[in-house]
């Protein structure tokens, strides 16, 4: 079984850097004009030569591995010359991962009570609310809930600062307050679906003898769910959860200019917009082989969590 | 054998003939259920349903016929509604930061963000459909290559495949209409593996039927059958999967507006709507919340339909 992943996910990330790396060659006429157009018939002279884009594909592709995987990541270009890319990620990257946690935690510790609570009570008026309302916030996109939050919440009402950000080490409470915001507009949809989805399997779950067996022994309600059903019932969510961080990184990129919080996602617009294709292919990069590993950790512990799937799918 | 009489009166039979039609067992334990959620459960319109019908069909009429309609130019500046809120006389929803009305800009962006999001999921539709039915028809070899197809272009989070697609064969300074078509291309090539893989997993289930089986009995050519027997079961999942495709795709052009690779100006569109209001936010918030209500209220009704036609065709969210 984890041999078998383990060999899906060496062709994925083989397929994943291959389109990567040949990025810069798929541009639209001379890469060089397109990387740096500002540039004098020298500058881009050398500049073909120090990228080598003249190699045959399989070389280039081997380079890039090489230098992606040693942490070089390529550099931004300019008229007063070339920055290492690598400098900006190393700053960006813990503010994407502490927004798409923090996210992710805020969205997991509103849906589990309400997914265990509207299950045991299924078909209750508050059930049906929820469920509803589950089914609005599902057709709102994180961008629309930022920038309602950002003109209430922010402008509006003055509750919390709608841009900027601050370390945890240097001050926690202030964190939190300049992450508020993005967290709850990248959760929001994230609830509906954890919510829904823990809400269906719980239901399933309270069928079964053992929950019947729990309960007649005159075991309490709330510790019949919370330690007798919730445990089996999680294993869906934990599957979604882990699926979702694709979603979650498509959010986090916008929510992140939204708010100018320095992320990847900052990263990769200014990227755009300053047609920064080296730094582009770098940052499409570092999020994709994430992504993919994150899938792979994610099949992994579903593994070792649910015998049943370890020994059936071997 | 009693002899039939034909003066006698009929005897009302002993089960009444009303229960011969289904009875609904969930609303005999539970009680009835609200009419829009039993609508849903048995793919039937009810109130909802006619309400997201309405407003699609609303959304869509407008956009066909904004040529025509009474309406503002979208994109002729008038200084002294610029910024103007909603209720300013003569333009019902305002003006934007440049003092064009925000009503005719709503309509015309709806043509440039449907036009995009339906032709990106036709096209999505027609590559993955096709490769999935292959797929699930041939199985073997044929099926492990192309899932391993959907796996690696699902290895990517969709919208950053989108926006690398759309920076890198039309980056900046391209015309409207070479950004269109990228954009169409990149947004049906992220939504084939998606609408592939139902596709596949639906053509599976169908090709074990008895008349699949029987059309090959009696030497029915392959081409045939897939497009005789399997394509009509297999396009209510393809549809179903279809119209959630189209919101993805509406949402997600508003992403990449944000992100400054949408639908270029000066066509105006939902996501570009947005992403150029948002520097009035604090002073005008309408300009962004205006398209922003459309986004939303159009990706319900799609949702809500899309659901509706899965509970009727009971196509399973498994085996997405």
């Amino acid at each position: 079984m984890i041999l078998r992943r383990l060999a899906h996910l060496v062709i994925v990330l083989f397929f994943v850097t291959l389109f990567v790396a040949t990025l810069t060659a798929m541009l639209p006429g001379d890469p060089v004009d397109a990387i740096a157009g500002f540039a004098s018939p020298e500058q881009k002279e050398a500049l073909r030569q120090d990228l080598k884009l003249d190699d045959p594909v399989y070389v280039q592709y081997g380079r890039w591995v090489g230098n992606f995987v040693t942490g070089d990541l390529g550099n931004y270009y300019s008229v007063t010359g070339g920055r290492p890319v690598a400098d900006r990620v190393k700053d960006a990257l813990p503010v994407s991962l502490q927004l798409m946690l923090e996210a992710q935690i805020l969205a997991l510790v509103i849906a589990i009570p309400l997914g265990v609570f509207t299950a045991y009570r299924a078909g209750s008026r508050f059930d049906k609310g929820a469920n509803a309302t589950a089914f609005a916030l599902l057709a709102i996109p994180n961008f629309a809930i930022a920038l309602v939050l950002a003109y209430y919440v922010g402008v509006r009402f003055g509750w919390l600062p709608v841009s900027g950000y601050v370390k945890p080490s240097d001050d926690l409470v202030e964190h939190l307050r300049r992450m508020a915001m993005p967290a709850i507009a990248l959760a929001v949809g994230q609830i509906a679906v954890y919510m829904r989805l823990l809400r269906s399997d719980m239901i399933a779950t309270l069928q079964e003898d053992y929950i019947l067996m729990a309960k007649s022994k005159g075991i309490s309600p709330s510790h019949v769910l919370w330690r007798h059903a919730l445990r089996p019932s999680s294993l869906t969510l934990l599957t979604v959860a882990g699926l979702n961080v694709g979603v979650l990184i498509g959010g986090a990129v916008i929510v992140e200019v939204i708010f100018s919080l320095p992320g990847i996602g900052t990263l990769l617009y200014e990227a755009i917009q300053a047609r920064q294709y080296i730094a582009l292919q770098s940052l499409v990069a570092i999020i994709a082989v994430g992504y993919v590993l994150i899938n792979f950790l994610v099949d992994v512990l579903y593994a070792v969590l649910d015998p049943r799937i370890r020994h059936a799918r071997a | 054998m009693p002899e039939l009489d034909p003066a006698a009166p009929v005897e009302p039979p002993l089960i009444p003939t009303t229960t011969l039609e289904p009875v609904d067992l969930v609303a005999a334990v539970e009680g009835p259920e609200p009419e829009a959620e039993r609508a849903v459960r048995r793919g039937r319109l009810g109130i909802g349903g006619t309400a997201a019908l309405f407003w699609l069909f609303l959304v869509v009429a407008l956009a066909l016929l904004a040529p025509v309609l009474p309406i503002d130019d979208p994109n002729t500046s008038i200084a002294s509604i610029a910024k103007q809120g909603p209720g300013t006389e003569g333009h019902i929803l305002g003006g934007d930061g440049l003092g064009r009305d925000v009503l005719s800009r709503v309509i015309w962006g709806s043509r440039a963000t449907l036009l995009l999001a339906v032709s990106a999921v036709l096209l999505g539709l027609i590559l993955g459909g096709a490769l999935g039915l292959i797929a699930g028809y041939f199985r073997g070899r044929a099926d492990t290559g192309l899932t391993g197809l959907f796996d690696v272009l699902l290895s990517f989070p969709q919208l950053i495949l989108a926006v690398t697609l759309v920076t890198v064969f039309a980056g900046g300074g391209v015309s409207s209409t070479r950004r269109m078509i990228v954009l169409i291309l990149a947004l049906g090539v992220v939504s084939i593996p998606v609408l592939g893989r139902i596709t596949r997993a639906s053509t599976l289930s169908w090709c074990q039927r008895e008349f699949v089986t029987a059309s090959r009995a009696i030497g029915a050519r392959n081409r045939s059958i897939i497009i005789g027997e399997v394509l009509p079961n297999v396009l209510p999942a393809m549809f179903s999967i279809a119209l959630l495709g189209i919101a993805v795709v509406i949402v997600a052009e508003g992403g990449l507006s944000l992100l400054g690779v949408g639908i270029q100006l000066p066509t105006p569109s939902w996501g570009n709507m947005i992403a150029e209001g948002r520097s009035d936010l604090r002073d005008a918030p309408h300009i962004v919340m205006v398209p922003t209500v459309a986004i939303f209220l159009t990706v319900l009704a799609l949702n809500y339909l899309g659901d509706i036609v899965r509970a009727r065709f009971d196509v399973r969210e498994s085996a997405l």
